[in-house]
């Protein structure tokens, strides 16, 4: 099979315009007669939920919460980014696009990352329509700042809860169609499997959390916005529920799984405590706006940080990288981070953690400055550490955060299943090897809002589909399928339970798989998840039933995927012999130790297709070809 | 830091149905730097190796701003910590051998699920009826074509953060959501791009709420004390004026 990225012809500026003209319409009493499954409700869900109900589609929305505003894109703090270019600071929609490829390191598709710089000013105009308070001037007029990877002040932000507001702004449009009767919302429903009829996308298995039963719902597309694998690490900042099981169900049908090694670990997140830790909490990347991150010169120096003068300190990213500075991207800060921390001039309780200092700010701008711009975030940080930010150092330390590998899709954000639509962080479209800050919210809301609406009526134009309804015998085949694996998880009765099996996959996968890997590294791991893999469908300890609100076996499910994902993780980082963004092979760095592309060999995106539980995948490759741009070797001093 | 010996009483309700019942658990050296729901944890723990069903609660983001989780902690919604939830909420507030009472957030319209999980649903129900901006996507000007005064946008970022826990209803006496209704009136309201619709918005969202079944406001402001986000009662004052204005001078029902 040849991936089709079906990017059209024609100058970047004018491709998605020229794609719109030519893309096949549905009149508005047809669209009354199709039906769209949407599962999740974050940014990108919510808002392809609005605005399809809003053209007249009926739609059929799935959310795994009690309620749609609860999914984890409201976690998201610092800011969304547009080329308004409100500041005149030199801002513009190819400035944008260049900085996010070149941010992804050249390894994203030139015609969607450029689109995606183009409608991110049409989001803020709806989002400021709905109501999103973002932060404005004195004269009224919207304010912007600054965030990593970028030389121009573009990022729209609400106090430090953008993600937030605009999840609410997404939530309550969805809502206003929710009362209009055009979307029947399904809450505390987990997708189980997608269903193909016809070798098409019509439905979904879905597993109610509430009596533990399994409801099959059909429809004559598939939207899949259910957000990124991070917590197959364990410990991350995406929250509780976030999983790879829809994803991961889909690719077991046929959807390629592009990039799966592609993780994100964000540079500002507070260190590990202990043990007990259930997940990790990021600071937002707007602190290095104005904190200092800095370790002291000598190892094993265990003065306190007031007490270690100016001449004794290392501010190694304002010296490594004076354009950049501390606002270098997050893939560069993590990396430098871990390093001066295995030199043994870490800091904190472990030795694992490095100071953002706030020190000289406060001293130029005045502690009320800075307590406006950030004081919800450092009154996070005292709850969390019980340490006052403004008088002593932050402590931080990289952690997982987003996932910019994810189901392949094509310009129309199609799988490589007809029908299947994949947006949001749950696709890998737009981000290549690594995501600049106050971007995945862009991204969520551009696919929902912007996108999918206008492609998915392509699709539905230009596609015949038979009349069928969730009595279709595949969706049967689904369930006893989906019943018999969550028979066989209850059925092991062994001793363990799922977070002590979860967590130890997270070890094995953030030690060596994680901020910086090698071939020798990766095949262990492999051996060891194996192993795990073993002794979890051996020894695995599930209480209660499944007739039931159960969590315990909800979490089950969800670690049975992510071992089987894992091994297509280590897969992905193994074949990948260079090193790009996020992905830093040991073995291919320059003499600086900065990540050495291959572009010769490696410039495409890897796309693997399931052959089967006890088969290797198939590689597919599409090819990365850049019109546009130059590729350069990504510098940030 | 020395770990904390807790005992722990917790309702225990299989489902609606149930009419539940308190359990006694006793925990020993819980490391004070935990949060309490890791501390929750680490009891589920303890309960599925000895064979016991683990505590059902609510739980996501962890960050205290997804608004999933919530109980009543010694008989404070989220607990002692004030403008905190219960997921920033850290084991270093109590003390070795203290008594902690855990419960489910009470409320008529709350309907517990199973132990500590209700059904909030209500909430999503109230928003339905009115607690949005009626835009179309694609129908919007551009951004700043509408000033807004930073203060009104503060008000409104004021109003606007709240997470839809529901601890207003619970520590209300009343079980009256007005602070979380409140919450949204005012955050729309505020802004230019919301006043429109204001009165429709008013009466509509304060209908379903009645119809709900869920109480009035008759001051007793614990509805802002126990509100992990510390938004404060003067939305509610404010809500009282648009609905002033909404029945006085509309034409609509």
């Amino acid at each position: 099979m040849v991936l089709d990225s079906k990017v059209p012809g024609g100058p970047l500026e004018s491709k998605w315009e020229r794609h719109k003209d030519e893309l096949k319409l549905v009149s508005p009493a047809n669209k009354r007669k199709f039906e769209i499954i949407v599962v999740g409700t974050g940014l990108a869900g919510a808002s392809a939920s609005a605005t399809l109900a809003e053209l007249g589609y009926n739609v059929k929305t799935f959310c795994i919460q009690d309620s749609p505003r609860r999914a984890h894109s409201i976690a998201a703090q610092g800011g969304i980014n547009a080329a308004k270019n409100y500041p005149g600071d030199g801002d513009s929609i190819f400035r944008l696009f260049y900085d996010t490829i070149k941010g992804g390191d050249f390894r994203a598709r030139e015609a969607n990352v450029y689109r995606l710089a183009q409608v991110s000013n049409n989001i803020i105009d709806q989002c400021v329509a709905q109501g999103v308070p973002f932060a404005r001037e004195y004269g009224g007029y919207l304010a912007n700042r600054s965030f990593g990877g970028a030389l121009v002040s573009r990022t729209f932000y609400a106090k430090g809860q953008t993600g937030q507001q605009l999840l609410l702004g997404a939530y309550s449009s969805m809502m206003r169609q929710v009362n209009a009767g055009r979307i029947s919302l399904f809450t505390r429903r987990e997708m189980m499997d997608l269903v193909l009829v016809g070798g098409k996308a019509r439905g979904v298995v879905v597993r109610n959390l509430v009596n533990g039963k399994l409801e099959s719902h059909s429809a004559h597309a598939v939207v899949l916005a259910t957000g990124g694998y991070g917590n197959v690490y364990f410990l991350s900042t995406n929250g509780m529920n976030s999983n790879v099981s829809a994803i991961w169900n889909a690719y077991k049908k046929g959807a390629f799984f592009a990039n799966p090694c592609f993780t994100q670990i964000h540079p500002t997140c507070i260190p590990v405590h202990g043990r007990y830790q259930s997940k990790l909490t990021l600071m937002s990347e707007s602190l290095r706006n104005d904190g200092r991150v800095w370790v002291p010169k000598s190892p094993g120096d265990r003065r306190p940080a007031d007490e270690i003068p100016e001449k004794d300190r290392d501010y190694f990213l304002e010296r490594k990288y004076p354009t950049y500075g501390n606002l270098t991207p997050r893939d560069v800060a993590s990396r430098n981070i871990k390093q001066v921390c295995d030199e043994g001039r870490g800091v904190g309780s472990t030795g694992y953690a490095v100071y953002l200092d706030f020190r000289d700010a406060i001293k130029r701008d005045g502690i009320e400055t800075i307590e406006k711009k950030y004081g919800n975030l450092f009154d996070m940080y005292e709850k969390i550490t019980g340490q006052n930010a403004y008088k002593t150092p932050m402590m931080i330390y990289p952690a997982v955060h987003y996932t910019m590998g994810g189901l392949w899709v094509d310009y129309n954000l199609m799988s490589t299943i007809p029908g299947l639509f994949v947006l949001g962080e749950a696709n890998f479209s737009d981000h290549g090897a690594n995501r600049l800050g106050a971007s995945a919210l862009m991204q969520g809301l551009a696919d929902g809002y912007f996108i999918i609406p206008y492609t998915i009526g392509g699709y539905f134009a230009g596609t015949s589909l038979e009349d069928i309804n969730n009595t279709h015998p595949a969706f049967e085949d689904s369930k006893r399928q989906v019943d018999q694996r969550i028979e066989r998880l209850l059925s092991i009765r062994g001793h363990k339970t799922v977070d002590e099996f979860h967590r130890e996959l997270g070890k094995i996968l953030w030690d060596s798989c994680g901020i910086s890997r090698n071939e020798m590294g990766l095949l262990k791991a492999r051996d060891e998840i194996l192993a795990l893999r073993d002794r979890f469908w051996d020894d695995l300890l599930i209480p209660g039933r499944k007739e039931d609100l159960n969590q315990s076996l909800e979490k089950a499910i969800r670690v049975a995927d992510f071992f089987d994902f894992s091994l297509l993780m280590i897969e992905d980082a193994l074949h990948r012999k260079e090193s790009c963004g996020c992905h830093y092979r040991e073995e291919y760095q320059t003499e600086e130790g900065e990540p050495k592309r291959n572009d010769e060999e490696y410039a495409y995106v890897s796309a693997w297709e399931y052959q089967g539980d006890d088969s290797p995948p198939t590689l597919h490759k599409e090819s990365l070809i850049f019109e546009f741009v130059e590729l350069t070797e990504r510098s940030y001093k | 830091m020395k770990g904390l010996n807790l005992t722990l009483k917790i309702w225990r309700q299989k489902g609606p149905d149930d009419p539940g019942h308190f359990e006694t658990y006793t925990l020993n050296d819980v490391p004070p730097d935990i949060s309490f729901l890791e501390m929750l944890d680490l009891l589920n723990e303890k309960l599925t190796l000895e064979g016991k069903e683990p505590v059902a609660f609510d739980n996501d983001c962890r960050e205290g701003i997804c608004g999933s989780c919530g109980a009543l902690v010694n008989g404070v919604a989220h607990g002692p910590l004030k403008n905190t939830t219960l997921c920033q909420l850290h084991m270093r507030h109590f003390k070795d051998g203290d008594t902690i009472v855990i419960e489910p957030f009470r409320a008529r319209p709350f309907k517990v699920i199973k132990d500590l999980i209700v059904d909030r649903g209500a909430f999503d129900e109230i928003i339905k009826a009115g607690g949005y901006i009626s835009v179309n996507t694609g129908q919007a000007p551009e951004a700043n074509s509408i000033p807004v005064s930073p203060k009104d946008a503060e008000l409104a970022m004021d109003a606007a953060i709240c997470v839809g826990c529901g601890a207003c209803v619970a520590a209300c006496p009343n079980a009256s959501p007005m602070l979380f209704v409140g919450a949204k009136i005012s955050h729309l309201a505020s802004l230019p791009q919301g006043k429109i619709e204001a009165k429709r918005r008013t009466l509509n969202m304060l209908k379903r709420m009645d119809e709900l079944g869920f109480g009035n406001c008759s001051n007793h402001r614990e509805c802002e004390a126990q509100c992990p986000k510390g938004i404060s009662i003067t939305n509610i004052a404010k809500f009282n004026r648009e609905f002033f204005k909404a029945s006085l001078f509309s034409h609509e029902t």
